[in-house]
């Protein structure tokens, strides 16, 4: 898989004992024992739980709000809203970024919104909408309805309809929807950058500096933990699945 | 659904209660990325009993733009580069310090006390301070590397294997002293032979980066780079090699500032944190970590044996140095032109 | 996108009434903090700059002159069309344009082949596709720049392996600019293909078969029809963003030549600081994507009666 390839680098450089990523000088776990005790090893803590816990609500209210708005304009007839609702659905996308971050401080700062965790949150829930509104409206396009007929021809009402039918069908563009939601949302920089206000960190503005200024094995080192949490996490999430299957 | 609801209650608490931790005595700084070590900042706690919050910026201009967005009176001191000292000041960002307010101010050095910036120091205080030139792998070129052709005339050897700052105003300034005109020139004659000749040098050039400059003179892909003195010491302890150029034609000098704020919301703090700064014992600290030069007395003993040696901070005797200068709008605006011409 | 009951690509009006209360929450969250900075953008386009950074309350067109008209160096020459900004969009729009064939030509496969492989690993397969993202853009990028550099892992590679001669020249060149965008942006469009393939009926292609047809034409008729959406919802999604994009350009191009994304950002973080300008090409970029947007759905309606048969 071409995906990992950049990321054996960072794995095999964050055992690297060297100061710098260009030169190899030995192995060493210097960096993971940095990044528990260092002095800056706080900061991170702080700014990788800040990042999840922005990531999962702003991934989990666009999704939701991207499930909603998906629903009304391919299920909701009308077609001049669809094309409407598509340009202002995709508008977060076309704007650049940095624009979007001084405007969007200007307003805030027009209504007198204090800067902080919440400011970020509103933010990444606009830009993440539409990565979250587009595989679920391309799922949901797929659909026919005839199970949705037949179900309400049965006496379903229309709410019955819609968990027990047409949310289990769209669950993988759910999910599609919701992992890009949540990795645009963890990868932001810029706009969180500028909405943030002083002293909270996420990831991003936490490593950003040391990677600019040429990075370092100790933020290898914290990606390959990163990237060692989510295998491990997914490779559970597939064995309570098979475990599930089988009880059935 | 009800899941849901959970982590967005538990995050609406986690940002309430972020707000409210606020309430102990603190100093905002909004700084650069990767300038102040934490056990500076540990210290200075420890001493004062005051937090710092910390926000960062990645250049100048993000700073202004942050600031001029709305973010004014959140923030106590900023960290503004020389030339940006002087935009603030002419915008009215700048807070003002009465004589006698800061107790340490009388360790500034004097050459640092009336600068064109600041004059008389009143509202900024000195934080580092270092050189921009460019530094030449000795095994690809191994003669002389004190002049700027090596750079904008280059020999075939260099050709395809230099990187430069991608900043305006230190390529700017760098040509000018090259071509010996002044900074801010208005002759025409001067600005197109200015503009010519940074199109004709550009096909040597392979990339435009001021990040990674220390990675790529260790790598060893970039041949050249416009560099900043600290930053070309740190790339020869990591293993490059190469030579700092002090160019016959003179190079850039460059001061970084703790500026006071308007509307500062805790201007005491500040300036206790300003007044730290300038004792020798804390800028030397900062001083060890960055690799520049503090413009504070009696610092230099204080110093790493290396960093006080090292010929990044000892430039050449008798060549000239330049700020990089702030021009009027109009003339700026044709300045903004060759940069663009030189980038599309 | 036509009204089209019962065949694949179903819209239907189910939940007409429902629509605005569905609707509500997008247009509220969008219009107060999308439409409203646009807004202000839009505005401070038409402003005066403040030397340095910010505007000044005055209403001009010079923004919008200096984006398509050429003065000279100096400002007093016979007007001309300036070029410099057309160019600049011109080659962002083929690099993104690039970028995107590169990552239907790879994601499209990829896609396929999670969505046939049994029920339960495919949920692994869709989290392995995102993991990477997980660590951040930027050193995403640098690790890629340090792979493609002359004496890198890969050269290195090649060489082994006698593929080559002598080091491939990748870095600072269109084709590493070309490769980091799909590199940045591959997921989003395998997970909308993935999200619409999945639910396709597979025993409707075996019963193409059945039928005789061939490999091909299954392909063709049968499986690109129902699909299409997720391949657009895809091409949107890498499209757009690549074309502002700059940390790729930046980073694996070199920045020699300004591509939108970094222009627009000189005019706010560098030191030009003219933020009308960069209002101003942020609109031009947004009209321009919208435009595009608009002429593309009009077209899939127009195509549409045919496609369904």
């Amino acid at each position: 898989m071409i995906l990992y390839a950049p990321l054996v680098i960072v794995t095999i450089y964050s055992f690297n004992d060297s100061k710098s990523i260009i030169t190899w000088q030995g192995f060493s776990l210097r960096w993971y024992f940095d990044m528990f005790t260092g002095p800056e090893s706080a900061k991170f803590k702080v700014a990788a739980s800040n990042s999840f816990i922005i990531a999962i609500v702003s991934a989990t209210v666009a999704t939701t709000i991207a499930t909603l708005a998906a629903t009304a304009i391919v299920r909701g007839g009308a077609a001049r809203y669809r094309t409407a609702s598509l340009g202002l659905l995709s508008l977060p996308l076309m704007v650049p970024e940095i624009v979007t971050a001084v405007a969007t401080l200007i307003f805030f700062n027009t209504i007198g919104f204090s800067r902080g965790l919440t400011t970020i949150i509103l933010a990444h829930i606009v830009f993440c909408i539409p990565f979250a509104y587009l595989p679920i409206a391309a799922r949901m396009q797929g659909i026919e309805d005839t199970y949705e007929q037949a179900a309400m021809d049965l006496y379903a009402t229309k709410r019955q309809t819609f968990t027990r039918i047409l949310l289990p069908l769209m669950m993988p563009g759910i999910i599609s929807g919701y992992l890009l939601a949540f990795i645009v949302s963890l990868d932001d920089f810029i706009i969180t950058n500028f909405v943030k206000g002083a002293g909270v960190e996420t990831l991003p503005t936490a490593i950003f500096g040391a990677v600019k200024m040429g990075i370092k094995p100790n933020i290898m080192a914290i990606s390959t933990a990163l990237l060692l949490v989510s295998v491990v996490f997914v490779t559970i999430s597939y064995f309570v699945a098979k475990a599930d299957n089988k009880n059935k | 659904m009800r899941k849901f609801l959970k982590t967005l209650s538990a995050a609406a608490v986690l940002s309430l209660t972020a707000q409210t931790a606020l309430a102990q005595e603190e100093v905002v700084v909004y700084h650069w990325f990767e300038y102040l070590p934490q056990s500076v900042i540990d210290k200075f706690t420890e001493e004062t009993g005051i937090a710092v919050v910390m926000d960062t910026y990645d250049s100048n201009e993000s700073m202004l733009a942050n600031l001029k967005a709305g973010a004014m009176g959140t923030y106590d001191v900023a960290v503004p580069g020389d030339y940006m000292v002087e935009i603030m000041a002419g915008s009215g960002m700048v807070g003002s310090i009465a004589e006698g307010e800061l107790a340490n101010k009388g360790n500034i050095q004097d050459m640092w006390m009336d600068v064109p910036f600041d004059q008389g120091r009143t509202y900024s205080i000195p934080y580092q301070w270092g050189s921009t030139s460019f530094s030449v792998n000795k095994d690809v070129h191994p003669g002389n590397v004190h002049n700027t052709n090596l750079i904008f005339n280059p020999p075939a050897s260099l050709s395809g294997k230099i990187n430069m700052l991608d900043s305006q105003g230190e390529v700017m300034a760098l040509a000018a002293l090259h071509m010996d005109i002044p900074q801010c020139s208005t002759d025409r004659d001067q600005l197109k032979a200015l503009n010519a000749m940074l199109l004709d040098a550009k096909q040597h050039w392979a990339s435009f980066n001021s990040d990674t400059t220390k990675d790529l003179l260790v790598s060893g892909d970039a041949a050249v780079s416009m560099i900043w003195n600290g930053y070309s010491a740190k790339a020869r302890s990591e293993g490059a090699n190469i030579e700092y150029a002090y160019p016959d034609q003179g190079y850039l000098v460059w001061m970084d500032n703790v500026v006071l704020l308007k509307d500062a919301p805790n201007r005491a703090n500040a300036l206790k944190f300003m007044d730290f700064l300038l004792v020798p014992e804390n800028i030397a600290l900062v001083t060890n970590y960055a690799q520049y030069s503090a413009g504070v007395d009696g610092v230099t003993p204080l110093l790493d044996e290396a960093l006080r040696t090292s010929p990044e901070s000892n430039p050449r005797a008798g060549i000239k140095a330049e700020f990089v200068q702030v021009c009027d709008q109009a003339t700026q605006s044709v300045y903004d032109q060759i940069w663009t011409n030189l980038r599309k | 996108m036509e009204h089209s009951k019962g065949a694949a690509g179903a819209v239907t009006d189910t939940y007409a009434k429902e629509r605005v209360w569905l609707l509500m929450p997008t247009w509220l969250m969008l219009s107060i903090l999308v439409v409203i900075p646009v807004l202000i953008m839009l505005v401070y386009s038409f402003l005066t700059k403040e030397f340095r950074g910010g505007v000044i309350w005055e209403f001009t067109f010079a923004a919008y002159d200096q984006f398509f008209f050429d003065r000279g160096l100096f400002g007093d020459e016979p007007v001309k069309i300036e070029w410099t900004y057309i160019s600049i969009y011109w080659r962002s729009i083929w690099q993104a344009g690039l970028a995107t064939v590169l990552s239907l030509l790879l994601g499209f496969p990829t896609a396929y082949y999670i969505a046939t492989r049994p029920q339960n690993s495919r949920a692994v397969w869709v989290f392995l596709i995102t993991i990477p993202y997980w660590v951040n853009l930027l050193i995403r990028t640098v690790s890629m720049k340090f792979l493609l550099r002359e004496n890198g892992p890969l050269n290195d590679f090649l060489l082994m392996i006698e593929v080559i001669d002598e080091p491939l020249r990748l870095i600072n060149t269109a084709l590493a600019v070309q490769l980091g965008l799909f590199y940045s942006y591959l997921p989003f469009m395998v997970l909308p293909i993935y999200a619409s393939i999945e639910r396709y009926n597979f025993t409707l292609s075996e019963a193409a078969s059945d039928l005789y047809a061939t490999k091909f034409a299954t392909l063709t008729r049968v499986i690109l029809p129902s699909i299409k959406p997720g391949v657009i919802a895809g091409c949107i999604l890498v499209f757009v963003p690549s074309l502002g994009a700059f940390l790729a350009p930046d980073l694996l191009g070199g920045a020699k030549n300004f591509m939108i994304g970094s222009l627009i950002e000189e005019q706010f973080k560098g030191s030009a600081g003219n933020w009308p300008f960069g209002a101003a090409a942020s609109m031009i970029l947004l009209s321009m994507v919208l435009i595009l947007l608009m002429v593309f759905s009009r077209q899939q309606k127009k195509a549409q009666p045919q496609g369904g048969q």
